[in-house]
């Protein structure tokens, strides 16, 4: 029974979200768009089941939504700091750095969801990961303490993310 | 009639906001000199600047005629999509070389853009020269 379910349901989030996320493009939520979007959520993470197989043995929603909230409330500060670093900045005295992070995180989706969130923070873009996943390279704008940003990095996002995955 | 006129003090107010980091972003565009400080405009634009604007139409659709909450989820997939577009602008200057050669790793090799095969590496040559 288990195993038929797994089966069937590979990602039983990804299936509700994709049901989700079709009645939201419809504009209105009717049956048989309900209906239809359960049917493309059951299709569609079964025939991409090969390419992730791997599920994430834990995700807490209600820690994800905080931390969602954490995230654009530093998207909308980092977005006037950078603004302004543009607007009053001349090139010459940008401090651009590049930071390694160390990386706690195990799991692909989490380090997916944190160079996600660093790049979206604007002032630093996730750019690459070592090649066995232990460290992330993040490019900062302008900073005169890279070890300041790789810190706050860490204890502001790696450690929520290590909770909801954990 | 008040209701109306808030919302569409906060229209005005999104779109002035939207406008607003969509100008920084594009002078940041232009005015940075580095490849690398460049890619950190339009991450400004896609949050800040389409997200205000989002929030102006998503008001604009409640309050006059029929609301729809497909704004969210342009703002959904812009937030899943950006970071992937710029990690790839970004894997592409590492592989040019054409910024500051960044530090080591601190527990592997390198990284894994630069971690090339070395039957690999004169073709890369090649194709450069």
């Amino acid at each position: 029974m288990t195993r038929a379910f797994r089966w069937l349901f590979p990602h039983p989030l990804l299936t509700l979200l994709l049901a989700v996320v079709w009645t939201l493009l419809q504009n209105g939520v009717t049956a048989g768009m309900v209906v239809f979007g359960l049917i493309l959520g059951i299709i569609i993470p079964r025939i991409t089941a090969a390419w992730w197989p791997d599920i994430p043995s834990r995700f807490h929603v209600g820690r994800m939504m905080s931390y969602m909230v954490l995230v654009l409330w530093d998207i909308l500060v980092a977005n006037v700091q950078v603004a302004w670093i543009v607007l009053t900045r001349p090139n010459s005295k940008l401090r651009p750095a590049w930071v390694v992070v160390p990386l706690d995180l195990r799991q692909p989706e989490a380090i997916t969801v944190l160079a996600g969130t660093i790049t979206l923070t604007p002032g630093t873009v996730s750019t690459d990961l070592s090649s066995d996943g232990h460290s992330l390279l993040v490019h900062t704008l302008d900073t005169d303490d890279p070890d300041g940003v790789r810190d706050e990095i860490k204890q502001r996002y790696e450690r929520r993310l290590k909770e909801i995955f954990e | 009639m008040t209701i109306e006129l808030i919302a569409v003090v906060a229209i005005g107010v999104c779109l002035l906001i939207g406008a607003f980091f969509m100008f920084v972003g594009v002078i940041g565009m232009l005015k940075f000199n580095d490849s690398m400080t460049r890619l950190h405009a339009p991450t400004k634009v896609s949050t800040m600047g389409v997200g205000a604007l989002l929030l102006a139409s998503f008001i604009h659709s409640y309050t006059f005629g029929d609301g729809s909450l497909i704004q969210l989820l342009v703002m959904g997939f812009l937030f899943v999509t950006a970071p992937i577009s710029a990690n790839f602008f970004g894997k592409v200057n590492l592989h040019h070389g054409s910024c500051e050669p960044p530090p080591k790793p601190i527990q592997d090799e390198t990284w894994a853009t630069l971690n090339v095969p070395e039957a690999d590496r004169e073709i890369v040559v090649q194709e450069d020269a």
